[in-house]
C-alpha cells in the first residue's frame, strides 16, 4: 500500500504539478507562435521575471504587516500578471515590433528574443542576486497529509497548498481560455489572426490590438507560472533555463499554434518526465518476499536518472519533430 | 462629376517593389453598377483591386470612393468606409467555423448583426446547413459563398471580387454570378475580376479589359462582347 501511495506522490501529483505549469508557459509560446510566428525564447525569462515581481510585491505586503489566509505570493499574483503582461507588451514594442514592421524573417527575431532572454536574465541577477529566494516571509507552508485507510499503509498522500492552488488556478485558465477564443469578439478575432493574417487585415481586424492581447495573455501566464512554481518550491534565478526546454516541447507535442494542444503537451511532457525518473523498483517491493533467491533483488530501476530529468522533453522533442512534426493536434510545422 | 461614381480610380502605376506592374489602369464605376475586370494571366488585375483596397502602393494615379480620395489608405481604414475586398486565394479562415468567418467579416460593426447573418443564409442557404462546421471543410464553391458572404457582413457599398468562380463547376458558377446580381440589387456595387469572361461581361454594366497593366479596352460588357477586336483577342473568338 505504501508503495502505492508513494507512486501516487511522485508521479501522479508531481507529473500534475509540473505539467500545470508547462501548460501555463506552453499556451503563451503557442499563441505567440501562432499571431507573430517566431519561437519566443524568452518566455522562460517573462516566468523568472514574473516571480520576481511576485516575490518584491510579497516582501512589500510581509514588511507592511498584511496577513492572508493563503500564501501572500498566491494574493500578490495578480499584480505580478498584470506587470508582467506590461513587460511583454513594452519588449514587443522596443525590440519586436520594430523587426517585424520591417518584414523582417522570423529567424532573426526568434535571434532577437535570445537577446531578450540575456538581458532579463542579467536584470534579474542584478536585482536579486544568484541564490534562491523563498515566498514564504514569516508565513508558513501549509501542507496537507491525507491518510489512506486501506490495508497497512502509514504513509499519506501529500499536497502542499501552493500546489492545489496551482492545479485549481490551471483548470480555471483552461475553461477561460476556452470561453475567451471560441465566444468572445476579441478571442476569435485572435484565432482568425493565427489561421490567416492577410484575410483578417482585409476584414478590417485590428491586428495591434490582437498583437497586444497575444502579450498580455502569454506574458500573464507566464507570470502566474513562474510564481506558482515559485511558491512550490523556491524562486530559482536559473528557473527559466530549466523551463524552457519542456514549455517548447509541450508546445509542439500539442501541434504549435494550439492553445489545448499546448495545455495536453504541458501535461503529457510533465508526466513522462516523473514516470522516466520514478524508481520503479519500489513497487516491486511486496513481492520481496516471494522473490527468487537467484536473481538479486533491484533498488533501483528508472527510465533516467533524476540529475538527467531534461534528457526526457529533448527526446520528446526530437521525436515528435522527426515522426510527427504537427504534433497531436496537427498545428503548423515549424 | 466624379461625385457621380462609386469608385474611381485615374491613371493608376504601381507595383510590388520592382518595375511597376500597372502602367496606367481607369477603373470607374457607378452606384448599383458591376463592373468586370477580364484579360490574359498576369494582365495585372488582381494587382488592380489590391491597389484598390490599400495593400499595394500606388506610385501614381488617384483612387476616390464617393468623391473622397482614398489613394493608398490602408484596408482597416477602407472597411469601415464601406469598401470590401474577396482575395483571389485564401479568402476564407478554413479552422474557423462558417459563422465565425461571417462574424469576422462584421467585426468592424459594433451594432447587432444577427440580421446579416440571417440575410447571408438567405442568399446562400447551402452555408446555414454548415454554420458550425469549420469552412476548410467545405466545398471550393461553399467556400467562396462563406468567403463573399464575409465580405457583404460589413455592409459595404462596394465590393471587390477576384475571381470568385475560380475553379468551380459551370452549376457553382451560375449560382455565384447569380448571387453577384443579386448583390447588387440590394445596392452594392460589385467590381469582379473574372477569367469567364463572355459570361460575367453578358450581366456588367462596365467592363474593363486588362493587358499588361493597362487598359485595351473600356466599354459597357454587351458593347465589348460585341466589339470584333476584343473578341478575337480577349474572349477566345
Ligand atoms: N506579390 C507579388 N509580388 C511580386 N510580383 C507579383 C506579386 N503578385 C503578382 N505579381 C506579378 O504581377 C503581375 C500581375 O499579376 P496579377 O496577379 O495582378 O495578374 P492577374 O491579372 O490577376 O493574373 P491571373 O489571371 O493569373 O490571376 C504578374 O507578372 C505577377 O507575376
Ligand atoms: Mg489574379
Amino acid at each position: 500500500m505504501d508503495e502505492l501511495i508513494f507512486f501516487i506522490n511522485k508521479v501522479l501529483i508531481n507529473g500534475t504539478v509540473i505539467g500545470s505549469i508547462y501548460a501555463l508557459g506552453a499556451v503563451g509560446v503557442t499563441l505567440i507562435f501562432g499571431i507573430l510566428r517566431f519561437a519566443h525564447f524568452a518566455h522562460g525569462d517573462l516566468m523568472t521575471v514574473g516571480a520576481m515581481f511576485a516575490l518584491i510585491v510579497t516582501a512589500l505586503a510581509a514588511s507592511a504587516g498584511f496577513t492572508a489566509p493563503v500564501p501572500m505570493g498566491f494574493i500578490v499574483m495578480p499584480v505580478a500578471m498584470a506587470a508582467t503582461a506590461v513587460l511583454a507588451i513594452g519588449l514587443d514594442h522596443v525590440f519586436y515590433k520594430p523587426l517585424r514592421d520591417k518584414g523582417t524573417r522570423p529567424v532573426v527575431m526568434v535571434m532577437a528574443s535570445i537577446g531578450v532572454t540575456l538581458m532579463l536574465q542579467g536584470v534579474v541577477r542584478l536585482f536579486a542576486g544568484t541564490q534562491s529566494r523563498s515566498f514564504y516571509i514569516g508565513e508558513q507552508k501549509d501542507i496537507f497529509r491525507i491518510a489512506v485507510p486501506i490495508g497497512d499503509a502509514r504513509r499519506t498522500i501529500t499536497i502542499t497548498e501552493p500546489q492545489i492552488l496551482l492545479i485549481v488556478f490551471t483548470a480555471i485558465v483552461v475553461v477561460a481560455l476556452h470561453y475567451f477564443l471560441t465566444r468572445t469578439r476579441r478571442g476569435k478575432a485572435m484565432r482568425a489572426v493565427s489561421d490567416n493574417p492577410d484575410l483578417a487585415r482585409v476584414s478590417g481586424i485590428d491586428t495591434q490590438m490582437v498583437v497586444r492581447t497575444t502579450w498580455i495573455i502569454g506574458g500573464g501566464l507566464a507570470a502566474a507560472a513562474g510564481t506558482l512554481l515559485s511558491l512550490d518550491v523556491v524562486l530559482k534565478p536559473d528557473l527559466s533555463f530549466n523551463l524552457l526546454l519542456p514549455i517548447f516541447a509541450a508546445a509542439i507535442v500539442g501541434g504549435i499554434g494550439q492553445p489545448f494542444g499546448a495545455i495536453a503537451g504541458g501535461f503529457i511532457v510533465g508526466f513522462a518526465e516523473t514516470v522516466s525518473i520514478f524508481n520503479w523498483a519500489l513497487l516491486l517491493r511486496p513481492f520481496r518476499d516471494i522473490w527468487p533467491e537467484a536473481i538479486e533483488f533491484p533498488t533501483r530501476i528508472a527510465f533516467v536518472p533524476t540529475e538527467y530529468k531534461l534528457a526526457v522533453p529533448f527526446f520528446i522533442l526530437i521525436a515528435v519533430l522527426i515522426w510527427r512534426p504537427t504534433g497531436i493536434f496537427k498545428g503548423r510545422q515549424f | 462629376m466624379s461625385g457621380d461614381y462609386l469608385i474611381e480610380a485615374k491613371g493608376l502605376f504601381g507595383g510590388y517593389g520592382g518595375a511597376d506592374i500597372l502602367r496606367g489602369v481607369d477603373i470607374a464605376i457607378r452606384r448599383d453598377q458591376i463592373g468586370v475586370i477580364v484579360g490574359p494571366n498576369g494582365a495585372g488585375k488582381s494587382t488592380t483591386l489590391k491597389a484598390l483596397f490599400g495593400l499595394l502602393t500606388v506610385r501614381e494615379g488617384t483612387v476616390q470612393l464617393n468623391g473622397t480620395d482614398i489613394t493608398n489608405a490602408p484596408p482597416e481604414k477602407l472597411v469601415p468606409l464601406g469598401m470590401a475586398y474577396v482575395p483571389q486565394e485564401l479568402n476564407v479562415f478554413g479552422t474557423l467555423t462558417v459563422e465565425e468567418n461571417l462574424e469576422m467579416g462584421a467585426y468592424v460593426r459594433r451594432d447587432d448583426f444577427r440580421d446579416s447573418l440571417d440575410h447571408i443564409y438567405t442568399i446562400f442557404p447551402p452555408l446555414a446547413d454548415k454554420k458550425d462546421q469549420a469552412a476548410g471543410e467545405l466545398s471550393g464553391g461553399q467556400r467562396q459563398m462563406v468567403a463573399m458572404g464575409r465580405a457583404l457582413m460589413s455592409e459595404p457599398s462596394l465590393i471587390l471580387l477576384d475571381e470568385p468562380t475560380a475553379g468551380l463547376s459551370p452549376l457553382y458558377m451560375d449560382q455565384i454570378f447569380d448571387r453577384v446580381v443579386a448583390i447588387r440589387k440590394n445596392g452594392v456595387g460589385v467590381l469582379m475580376v473574372e477569367q469567364n469572361a463572355k459570361q460575367a461581361l453578358a450581366f456588367a454594366d462596365v467592363g474593363f479589359v486588362l493587358a499588361q497593366g493597362d487598359n485595351r479596352f473600356t466599354d459597357t460588357g454587351a458593347a465589348l462582347i460585341a466589339d470584333p477586336d476584343v473578341a478575337k483577342s480577349f474572349l477566345g473568338g
